[in-house]
């Protein structure tokens, strides 16, 4: 990958400037690469990473794996389609493996997530059976950890 | 009452504990300390180096080795020094040691008599001129500057050569300045050697993590490897540190002796090391890349910050360390270092730990994520404000 979208991958926040210096472009070259990357739909957003458990403590999330039957033409496509533009979904994934459909769902509390699953996921066309998962404990999201890491190394050493 | 001071070796009373030490012990004194003050790299050995460690322990593989260390690493280490430098080695004259640090050892006290004068290039790891002194010889310091980007100059080797000089010890890319020496420089110094009995000990521990250009080591100039005794190894290259795993590589004659010193010493390597060393060597070279693409991208971010907040460094183009000057603060290095320590709790180690010369400089290690550089910079930033 392009050294300038992992730098972005690790901190968005970095300025131009900085991303100028530590990858030896100019500034100009910079600006203009992440321009055409948000153009061209490679960089589709900036966020933070929130540790949930902090932020609110009722925050709920679950995975759900869902089988499917696909359509003639469209495939997968579709559903997966229906099933983004619902409201607290997080991420929608076509798996390899013993179902089709991951999809990330954020909610506040049981019944909420319930009813989704129960009354607006499994009763789409095409969707055979639904699993579902709720998160315990979130260690690591998107290279992150959620404690403080430990460095294990002395403070001073030669 | 025993009066143990009395017992001592006075070799070994009279050598001083490293300077690092008391700073360490300050640091550690105090809580909420963030720290640039390491030598050793953030990044985890690669998983598949543990694994082939783990899988060694499984196999019951925990044996004493040949002293000098199992064949199949030092084919290994011959075929890496090859690849890297073009010099070959046979893996007979190849000693698999306890980390980089052995290996100086031995090649010191392999040489050096009492009398012996050893030139240390300065600012220096710690651990040279102790070891020349247990070994009777005299160390002589080859002070580098800022202006010379911390290089040795041929002129300056030349001006401290005696007839009573045994060794030149030449510790590029160097740990605390991060200062490289190129082919050029490397041939002038070999010149000024050319035709005396002067041995040079290389100690090329971060060859591996050289920013912008590739290392050259001393071997690969002119005839220069009959007269060096290479020393490299794990530790900073793959991220192996707590492995102790290092190698020297010299002439027969000079390994044959060494090896005498390693195998009443040390009889052999760990063995689980080495199996974790072998997969190191043979499979890590895209690991050993991506640490040196994180560690360039934070060098350039660090050296900028640094000349920003008003502390001027050159660019350091090896290892993973800027040295600053911190003159314009008016602060000798210790005053400096205390200070940032009790009153911004930021732990750097001040340059004169690694020779007088390092005096008026700092040491900043960059073995650490982006976002803790970024917090102690901060930090170092309001400390010169009030200073």
């Amino acid at each position: 990958m392009d050294q300038l979208l992992t730098l972005l991958k690790e901190n968005a926040r970095l300025s131009t400037s900085e991303l100028a210096t530590m990858t030896g472009m100019t500034e100009a070259a910079v600006a203009a690469k992440i321009a055409a990357y948000e153009n061209n739909g490679t960089i589709r957003g900036y966020q933070a990473i929130i540790n949930e458990e902090l932020a609110d403590k009722n925050a709920l999330t679950c995975f759900i794996e869902v089988k499917v039957t696909p359509k003639a033409k469209q495939g997968f496509d579709e559903l997966a389609n229906t099933i983004m533009g619902f409201d607290g979904v997080e991420s929608v994934y076509l798996m390899s493996g013993s179902f089709d459909l991951a999809v990330t769902l954020s909610g506040t509390d049981y019944k909420e997530i319930a009813l989704f699953v129960a009354r607006r996921l499994s009763t789409l066309d095409g969707v055979v059976s639904t699993s579902t998962h709720f998160v315990l404990k979130r260690y690591k999201d998107r290279g992150v950890c959620m404690d403080t890491e430990i460095d294990e190394r002395g403070l001073v050493a030669p | 009452m025993i009066d143990y001071d009395k017992l001592i070796a006075r070799k070994c009373y009279d050598m001083k504990p490293s300077g690092i030490r008391r700073f360490f012990d300050l640091a550690n004194a105090r809580e909420g300390v963030i720290s640039l003050g390491v030598g050793e790299p953030d990044f985890q050995t690669p998983w598949n180096v543990r694994q082939a460690a783990i899988s060694s322990l499984e196999r019951g593989k925990t044996k004493y080795t040949a002293n000098a260390g199992m064949v199949e690493l030092k084919t290994a280490i011959a075929d890496k020094i090859r690849k890297d430098t073009g010099v070959s080695y046979e893996p007979s004259d190849i000693i698999v040691t306890v980390g980089g640090s052995e290996g100086i050892d031995i090649a010191i006290r392999a040489l050096v008599d009492p009398g012996d004068e050893v030139l240390v290039v300065e600012p220096c790891f710690v651990c040279y001129a102790p070891i020349v002194s247990l070994s009777g010889g005299t160390p002589v310091a080859l002070e580098t500057c800022a202006e010379d980007e911390f290089k040795l100059t041929a002129s300056q080797l030349k001006s401290k050569i005696t007839d009573k000089t045994k060794m030149l010890i030449l510790p590029f890319p160097n740990n605390p300045t991060g200062a490289v020496m190129d082919r050029k420089d490397l041939e002038e110094i070999a010149e000024v050697l050319d035709g005396t009995d002067i041995i040079v000990l290389t100690d090329e521990i971060y060859s591996a993590l050289t920013y912008g250009g590739e290392h050259t080591s001393i071997i690969q100039i002119g005839d220069m490897a009959e007269r060096t005794i290479y020393v490299n190894g794990f530790s900073k290259a793959y991220s192996m540190t707590g492995w102790r795993l290092g190698y020297v590589a010299a002439p027969t004659p000079l390994s044959k002796q060494m090896l005498k010193i390693h195998q009443y010493a040390i009889m052999c390597s760990p063995t689980v090391s080495q199996y974790a060393g072998i997969e190191a060597i043979t499979s890590c070279d895209s690991d050993i890349a991506k640490m040196r693409t994180e560690y360039d991208q934070r060098r350039r971010w660090l050296v900028k910050a640094l000349n920003d907040i008003g502390l001027s460094c050159f660019e350091p183009r090896g290892a993973f360390y800027v040295f600053p000057s911190i003159q314009s603060t008016g602060l000798s290095s210790e005053e400096f270092c205390e200070r940032l320590l009790n009153e911004h709790d930021v732990a750097v180690v001040p340059g004169n730990a690694f020779g007088d010369c390092g005096e008026g400089f700092i040491r900043i290690s960059y073995a650490y994520s982006l976002k803790h550089i970024m917090t102690a910079v901060e930090r170092i930033a309001e400390f010169i404000k009030t200073v």
